[in-house]
């Protein structure tokens, strides 16, 4: 976070562009469901990265719609143009003149290659800017809301997300307080794969030994879906889960709620986890053993057995809604 | 049971349907075709002349009817695909998860593998010495060995389809799902001796390329005289040179991760899974150029050739095809800017992979400009060309939106980037292949195809395209992720919809270009072109008969500047035909069975190693060993076309081409 840089709803990113251009508010959302999702709105309405409920998404929807516009001033010329020539030097167009010679322009080479050269070097400057303030790494400024941080770990096939300060977690859910910047340290547990919630932005991959990291926050209270973006064997396509965003006194209550009932996610219950299990409900756990994730991180528990562990049983998957 | 390793009947998918059928029709179908052409006695002409032909331009002819028959199998994958995912919403559709996880690797290894590539290496088979004024490739009957190879290939793909299972891993099979931890059946190995077979015949396709390139050129071809198509394809075969083995390296440490017990890629011993991405996109980013640059050649002579023009700017055009070529090396991470690299990496990666749209925007004006002030010609290959101009700015620029990290941040791995991808290689490699089919079909086989029926199915495949895909860029839009074999988003399912109406319509264009291929050969002698030059072409390959004798040139021409046969053209006009050269005596290479048994061992290695049944392996690499060595102690290498046979040949190209020539064609 650098000093002096505005930090309002739309996150530190908005000092750079216009603020019209980010999401306002909820109740203008309808709005904007007709114009800024254009086509998509037609059939199914607007569910997708079109449609950002946090500052990531919204200023990465930003950076696509400016590099289209940028590109379409360029691109539609150049469909006009191909169809203009092919129709008016068709052969049966006595009008058209014929060059049956012309095979250079130092004037037309200089174009050809300018306009490309100067496009392209608009972009690279967004490219640069754009991919060191969005950078999943980067914190998000600190808010009212205070930070939370989410372990999530992807599994054959499900994901478990360890919330470490409150000493919960949920397997196929993820709940988070509206307005807090959520700070995500990612691995596998077996494949690689990758997390999204597309209406919050940035997926990131999941490895095995490895921590990812990413940060997000989500402006509006809502049910987003987020899936695995990454294909990753038989039971990817099962592998969602919704993400929650609910005011931070529902957020306590999640806890405490979760932290009432529910096993308890230890060593031996992880390796259970671990093993292959399709189109999991979604249910809590009363508490996570302390540097779980650290464990699964840096391989002291080992990563799923694979389809010759065999399959899951029962007692890993207790069916609980919160 | 030890015998035969892991094979047991079991490996026969006798409770699954759809595959079952599918393998056994393609086993009739075969059987019916090796039926009639031994009851018809033709199997000793097909041995003698096709099957152990070392001529570029047969090799070029199987390259490319090998392509076309892999097609029918891709896309039979792509309507399962695209079915499935229309009806697959709250629902298991009727593809079961480890049958469409097959059917989505399938599609893409074959469609790469065994579709654009071999379509793009026959195709400059064929073209390549023909335009350089040579009688055939460097090494003949190492071209034959990498054919065959490439053969082998297809061939252990497609068994894959009726024993045992395929990959289920995508077409790169990125570890550790490929590992044996979570592949432990032969799917990736099918996978991965398929393509190291055939990526033996590739690579050694790129050396006898660039060294046909380099080494043999007619007299006066200087190196900026070559046509487009030429540098082009010398690009492309710079880049397999160069790109492949990095390719073979690393199928290579996966089969020993597999076989060997190594851990280059897996989880556990210090394997590094980021290794095999950076290693396989090392080779697979330079590997759609080495698809595009060919397909940018042939563009280029069909715009210059129907337009009745030189290539505009072709000075600019070699310049761009090479920074093409040194580009494409530099940008493989953008493959993976989800991996958290950080931002620094990620932008110069971004910024890399956006610079290489300005050679290939220069390339889309040059086509511009020599479209204008042409006098174009409508025939079947300038609508390709016409198509993929305007189809592929669209798929450029889907392409630089997605080199933007932030903006690959949300559209990576989506239907958006399948869209992408498809709206390049469609359009800009599949129409560039079906332009040089229509292009050069009349200069293999002496008449043109069909104009009607080959319309049609540019309209088709156009509408069909645009259809299927444009949707796919929506529901990426929509936060879809690629290879979901079910879903529960109704949001998404209109957009499916539509793309399998999409991918019928496509359907339509292919049914259209099989009828035309039948009518045209029915109707032959109608479309029949005596004079070896039906599009008043350009470059040299058209100033030789239709087909082109064995030797090509009777007496090798004189370049003197570019475009070859039109300057030739323009100064015979009026005049006299020019006095009949002296003819000699011309060597061509012995045909030689090396390449045919060489992969019929190939393919039992293949097989063996497969299924673990470690004698046959042996037995099959001593084999396809051996061949080699009998190659090597051949008495014969040349068989001698006598001067009096090559000028009867030779009389009758001159004659049927004096009448255009005097009548001053161009």
């Amino acid at each position: 976070m650098r000093e002096g840089r505005q930090t309002d709803a739309s996150g530190d990113i908005a000092g750079l562009w216009p603020r019209a251009a980010f999401p306002g508010p909820r109740s203008i959302r309808g709005i904007q469901l007709g114009t800024a999702c254009g086509p998509v709105a037609l059939l199914g309405g607007c569910s997708g990265v079109l449609d950002p409920q946090g500052p990531v998404g919204a200023g990465e929807k930003l950076i696509l719609l400016d590099a289209l516009a940028i590109m379409l001033a360029i691109v539609v010329p150049v469909i006009v143009a191909t169809l203009a020539f092919a129709w008016w030097f068709r052969a049966s167009n006595s009008r058209a003149r014929y060059l049956p010679d012309w095979e250079f322009s130092g004037r037309v080479e200089l174009v050809v290659w300018s306009v490309p050269a100067l496009v392209i070097m608009f972009l690279g400057g967004l490219a640069w800017v754009s991919s060191h303030d969005l950078d999943p790494a980067k914190p998000l400024p600190a808010g009212p809301v205070p930070p939370v941080q989410v372990e999530v770990v992807s599994l054959d096939w499900k994901w478990l997300f360890i919330y470490p300060d409150q000493g919960v977690a949920s397997v196929n859910e993820l709940v988070v307080p509206v307005g807090a910047p959520l700070h995500l340290r990612l691995t596998s547990g077996s494949v690689m794969t990758a997390f999204f919630v597309p209406q919050l932005g940035s997926m990131i991959y999941t490895m095995n030994g490895m921590v990812t990291q990413l940060n997000l926050r989500a402006d509006h209270p809502g049910s987003y879906p987020g899936l695995a973006s990454h294909f990753s064997g038989d039971g990817f396509s099962g592998m969602r889960f919704q993400t929650e965003a609910v005011t931070p006194a529902a957020f306590t209550a999640w806890v405490a709620a979760a932290k009432s009932a529910g096993p308890t996610l230890d060593r031996p219950g992880y390796v259970e986890l671990s093993r292959q299990s399709q189109d999991v409900a979604p249910f809590t756990y009363r508490g996570a053993a302390p540097g779980l994730f650290e464990q699964i991180a840096a391989q002291q528990l080992p990563p799923g057995p694979g389809p010759q562990g065999g399959g899951s049983s029962p007692a890993a998957t207790p069916v609980k809604a919160p | 049971m030890k015998l035969l390793g892991r094979l047991g009947w079991d490996a026969l998918p006798l409770d699954q349907p759809i595959p079952m059928i599918a393998s056994a029709t393609v086993a009739v179908g075969i059987l019916a075709v090796l039926a009639w052409v031994v009851i018809r006695g033709r199997f000793p002409y097909l041995w003698r002349e096709w099957l152990t032909s070392v001529d570029h331009k047969r090799i070029g002819v199987m390259y490319t009817l090998l392509a076309m028959v892999m097609l029918l199998r891709g896309f039979s994958d792509a309507l399962m695909m695209r079915s499935q995912q229309a009806v697959a919403l709250h629902s298991q559709g009727y593809l079961p998860p480890d049958h469409y996880d097959q059917v989505f690797s399938a599609h893409g290894t074959i469609m790469i593998f065994f579709v654009a590539m071999p379509f793009l290496i026959g195709l400059m088979n064929f073209v390549l010495p023909l335009q350089l004024g040579v009688r055939d490739v460097a090494f003949p009957t190492l071209n034959s060995v990498s054919f065959w190879l490439t053969a082998t290939g297809a061939l252990l793909v497609n068994i894959s389809l009726g024993v045992g299972e395929f990959a289920r891993t995508g077409w790169l099979p990125y570890p550790p799902l490929s590992e044996l931890t979570y592949s432990p059946g032969v799917g990736v190995d099918y996978y991965l001796w398929s393509l190291q077979i055939s990526g033996v015949g590739t690579l050694l396709t790129g050396i006898n390329f660039v060294t046909t390139i380099l080494k043999l050129r007619a007299p006066g071809m200087t190196y900026l005289r070559m046509p487009m198509f030429c540098w082009t394809s010398l690009a492309s075969s710079l880049l397999i040179v160069a790109a492949f083995p990095i390719l073979t390296a690393t199928l290579a440490m996966l089969i020993l991760d597999r076989y060997l017990g190594f851990h280059f890629f897996t989880n556990e011993a210090g394997g590094n899974v980021m290794m095999f991405m950076n290693l396989i996109w090392a080779w697979g980013h330079p590997e759609v150029y080495i698809l595009i640059l060919p397909a940018f050649g042939i563009f280029s002579e069909v715009v210059s050739t129907f337009s009745g023009k030189p290539l505009f700017g072709y000075r600019s055009m070699v310049i761009a095809t090479m920074a093409i070529c040194l580009l494409s090396f530099m940008v493989w991470l953008h493959h993976f800017f989800t991996m958290g690299a950080g931002a620094d990496v990620n932008a110069v990666f971004g910024v890399m992979s956006m610079i290489i749209a300005v050679p290939t925007g220069v390339k889309v004006f040059n086509w511009l400009f020599t479209l204008y002030g042409g006098r174009i010609r409508f025939e079947t290959p300038v609508l390709w060309a016409i198509g993929f101009m305007i189809t592929f700015v669209i798929g450029g620029m889907t392409g630089v939106l997605l080199a933007v990290p932030p903006a690959d941040f949300l559209l990576h791995n989506s239907l958006f980037l399948v869209a992408h991808f498809h709206n390049v290689i469609i359009g800009g490699v599949l129409f560039g292949a079906f332009a040089g089919y229509e292009y050069w079909f009349p200069k293999a086989f002496g008449f043109r195809l069909h104009s009607g029926l080959g319309k049609a199915a540019f309209w088709c495949w156009l509408v069909g395209f645009y259809l299927a895909f444009m949707p796919l860029y929506v529901a990426g839009l929509e936060g879809m992720t690629r290879r979901m074999q079910h879903y529960d988003n109704p949001a998404w399912r209109p957009w499916l919809l539509i793309a399998a109406g999409g991918a019928v319509v496509i359907l339509a264009g292919i049914v259209c270009q099989i009828a035309q291929l039948w009518v045209s050969i029915a109707q032959r002698e109608r479309l029949r072109d005596g004079t070896g030059d039906p599009w008043n072409g350009r470059s040299l390959e058209w100033s030789t008969a239709s087909p082109p004798p064995a030797f090509n040139f009777a007496v090798l021409p004189v370049v003197e500047g570019l475009d070859a046969y039109w300057s030739i053209k323009r100064q015979a006009a009026g005049e006299q035909p020019r006095a009949e050269p002296t003819y000699g005596p011309i060597e061509t290479p012995r045909n030689s069975p090396t390449g045919f048994v060489c992969a019929f061992f190939a393919t039992v290695m293949g097989f063996a190693l497969i299924w673990h049944i470690w004698w046959l392996a042996i037995a099959g690499l001593v084999g396809a060993w051996a061949t080699f060595v009998v190659f090597a102690w051949r008495d014969r290498a040349e068989d001698e076309i006598s001067a009096q046979e090559v000028a009867e040949i030779d009389r009758q190209n001159r004659s049927a081409r004096a009448v255009p020539l005097i009548a001053g064609a161009p």
